[in-house]
Parts: C-alpha cells; structure tokens; sequence
C-alpha cells in the first residue's frame, strides 16, 4: 500500500477562456474505510488562487497551514496579493526543502495572474513544477483522469462547458 | 513535539525533521511514492563556432507521462546553459541554485561566467550529497577560453568531450553521433545532427518522447529556437473527434446528451 494511498484523493484543474476550473473529490478514508464524505482538499489562498492538497490528509493540512502563514507575512510586507506563479515557486522551494523526508502530498496550483490569465501548475511531492497550458492532475486518480482530460479536453471552453 | 518558537523562513539548505516520522511509515509497511523522473534523452556537441545543446521534452512518473512538454535546457548564465536528466526536482533546483550563484559571482568579479566555474560548483554540491541528488547534467558554454562541454554524473565526477549524451535515452542518441560525427561542423549541421540523436532517443527509448528543444551558444550570443523540430514516426495516430457538452446541463441531469463532434 502506497503511502498516497492511506488516505486517497482526486484532483484536477483545467483552463477555459479567461477562467480557469479546478475540482477534486471529498472522501476521506483510512486505507479501505471511509470515514468522511466532506473533508475540504481545495483551500483558497486569495481570491484567485486556490490551492488543492492531495496525498497524505495530515501533511496537506500541514502544509496549507504553512503556506497560508507564508503568504499572510508576504501580504504584510508587499502590501499586495501573490501572483500565481510566485505561489508556485514557493510551493516548490517549500516541497524541496523536505528532499530526504519528503511532505506525502502533491499540490495542484490554479489562479488568475495578470490581466485575468488562467494559471495551473501541480508538482510532485518534493517540488518538481509542471506548468501546463491545458489540465493538469494529481492523486490515487491520475491515471483514469490523465485519460478523461486528454480526451474530452477542447482549449478555449467557457465557463459553463469547463464546468 | 510543539516547540514555543516561531516558525520563520528558513536560511537554506535541506531540512530533515519529518525523516523520522517518514522511516516510520515505511516500516509499518507504506511505500514512499515516486518521484517524478524525466527518464530523457539529452545531448550536447560542439561545433566550429561553439556548442549545442539538446533535449527532449518528456517527464514521466512511473509508467505515465506526466508532462508533455517540458523543458529540461536550463539557463544558467548568458553564455552557459545546462541540460539535465535524473529526478525532474533535483535537475531543477541544482540548476536554479548554482545560476544564482554565478550570477553573485559576476556581480563580484565582473566578469562573463567560465563553463569551468559551473562546472565545479555543481560537482562540488553532488558529491557532497553522495549521489542521493538524483541529477546527471549535460553543462554546455562559451567562454572566454572557448567553447566547453561536459557531463556530470549524480555522485559527482565529470568527463570533458567534444559530443556527450545522458540519459535513458543515452545509448540510442550515443549511436548516432559514434557515426556521423566530426569535428568542425557548421553550424546547420550540428543542429540537423543534433536533431537527429534526439529523434533517434525519442523513436527508440520509452522514457523519451514529444518535441526536440535546441539550444545553440556561440561567442556573444546563445538562441534558443522555437522547436524547429517535431519528431515525425512514421505512423501517426490521428485523434477521430473531439467531445462536445451541451450549454445546459445539469450536474445529476438525465437528459444530457454528449454529442461526438467529426
């Protein structure tokens, strides 16, 4: 049993025409019990980017809890929301400090950047970026949502068709 | 385990304190999950003017591919750029840290980055992590001493050669070059060939695949063109049609259609 698979998770995120969707599923499990149909796995950092944590449950919380203090104290300093990509590299340095006792937890990114750009990223659990233009995936799912994007995937959809 | 300190941004470097609690996870029986690779075919070849570098695009996690299209030359200085294979995350970060290194070095000495510099920086920092910073690197340049290339392997040590490869894909790209070779080539040549040992990696390697990436240094300039090349098989699998949702449905709505568009 894979560690990323103790507590199990799906997430994924996809860019429309000036907006982007990201959505994930809300089960909480120990191994093959579930034990909660509502555990939040996407957390909102600002009003445009949100940031889904999926992996290990305890490291997620863990991390968005640091995370969130990380960007508070960059809101005091700078006066000013971060951008989304700035977030990502942040995320990334954090992820690869633990490179030898690595967070059990693989984030995916989604936010507005300047001028309303749709911005995605996920990582790997030490930091590794994976900017994409169209959708990207992470959690015990990945591989069935690899699958389901790549082929029902169209650029440029709108808000209601991305939903 | 609450400490009363406060958390800051830390100074740098690595940090080891969830080791322990990972050790214990793995001895009740958990696997630790697996690191996102770029299991890649990278290349370098020196020409009459200077040095081009090239790559593939592909990064792969376990059997999927995870990312089409990812860039793995990485700048390091005007004049010095540096491929990498190996864990995508150690590529990355060795790569950024030793930039912003010689970037403080300029700023010291005033003057254009040496190839050798970088070379010893990233040497330096593998070694001391004795091969568990998974990153094997094909670090190209010119310098004021001419055009270098070379390889460094993931514990460290270095070769210096007129055409180098790494990767999965190594062998495969290795065999293209042994053959068609030589010394002072021009520059069109050195990139038909260069293009043609990433082809050959991608065609016959599964951890390599997607677009080439050239990269072409010479004195006084370096240019990165916009992928002149896609790997063409000679079978291409067409997609037949694309998916297309009706405006509006519902989220548990039994009449929506989904339409097969071509």
């Amino acid at each position: 049993m894979s560690i990323f698979e103790y507590n199990g998770s799906a997430l994924v995120a996809m860019v429309g025409k000036n907006c982007f969707a990201i959505a994930s599923d809300r089960r909480l499990g120990v191994q093959l019990q579930t034990i909660a149909t509502d555990f939040q796995k996407i957390y909102k950092i600002h009003d445009k980017l949100f940031i889904g944590l999926s992996g290990l449950a305890t490291d997620a919380q863990t991390l968005y809890q640091r995370l969130v203090f990380r960007h508070k104290l960059y809101q005091l300093r700078e006066e000013r929301d971060m951008k989304p990509e700035t977030f990502s590299s942040l995320v990334s340095a954090i992820l690869y400090e633990k490179r030898f006792g690595p967070y059990f937890c693989q984030p995916v990114i989604a936010g507005l950047g300047d001028e309303d750009k749709p911005f995605i990223c996920t990582m790997d659990s030490i930091g590794a970026k994976e900017l994409a233009k169209d959708f990207v995936v992470a959690g015990t799912a990945s591989e069935s949502l690899y699958g389901a994007c790549e082929s029902m995937f169209k650029p440029d959809m709108d808000a209601e068709e991305l939903f | 385990m609450s400490k009363a300190e406060i958390e800051m941004p830390p100074k740098g470097g690595f940090s080891f304190d969830l080791c322990k609690r990972n050790e214990m996870l793995a001895a009740k029986g958990l696997k630790q999950p697996s690191f996102l690779k770029t299991g890649t075919t990278i290349v370098g070849l020196i020409f009459k003017d200077g040095v081009i570098l090239g790559a593939d695009t592909r990064a792969t996690a376990g059997p999927i591919v995870a990312d089409k299209n990812c860039e793995k030359i990485h700048y390091m200085a005007p004049n010095i750029y540096c491929c990498g294979a190996g864990t995508a995350a150690d590529t990355e970060a060795v790569t950024d840290m030793v930039s912003s290194q010689l970037k403080l070095h300029r700023y010291h000495a005033g003057r254009e980055s040496r190839v050798v510099t970088a070379l010893s920086l990233l040497k330096s920092h593998l070694f001391s992590y004795q091969g568990h910073v998974s990153a094997a690197l094909v670090l190209g340049g010119v310098d004021v001493t001419g055009p270098h290339l070379h390889t460094i392997y993931p514990h460290g040590s270095t070769d210096t050669l007129p055409y180098a490869t790494m990767g999965s894909g190594s062998l495969a790209a290795m065999a293209v070059f042994e053959s068609k070779y030589r010394e002072g080539l021009s520059r069109d040549e050195g990139v038909k060939l260069v293009a043609e040992a990433i082809c050959s990696g991608i065609f016959n390697d599964l951890g390599s695949g997607s677009n080439v990436d050239i990269c072409v240094i010479t004195a006084g300039k370096s240019r990165v063109p916009k992928k002149p090349f896609v790997a063409k098989p000679s079978y291409l699998y067409q997609r037949e049609g694309l998916f297309i949702f009706k405006k509006d449905r519902g989220v548990a709505d039994k009449d929506c259609t989904i339409e097969r568009d071509g």
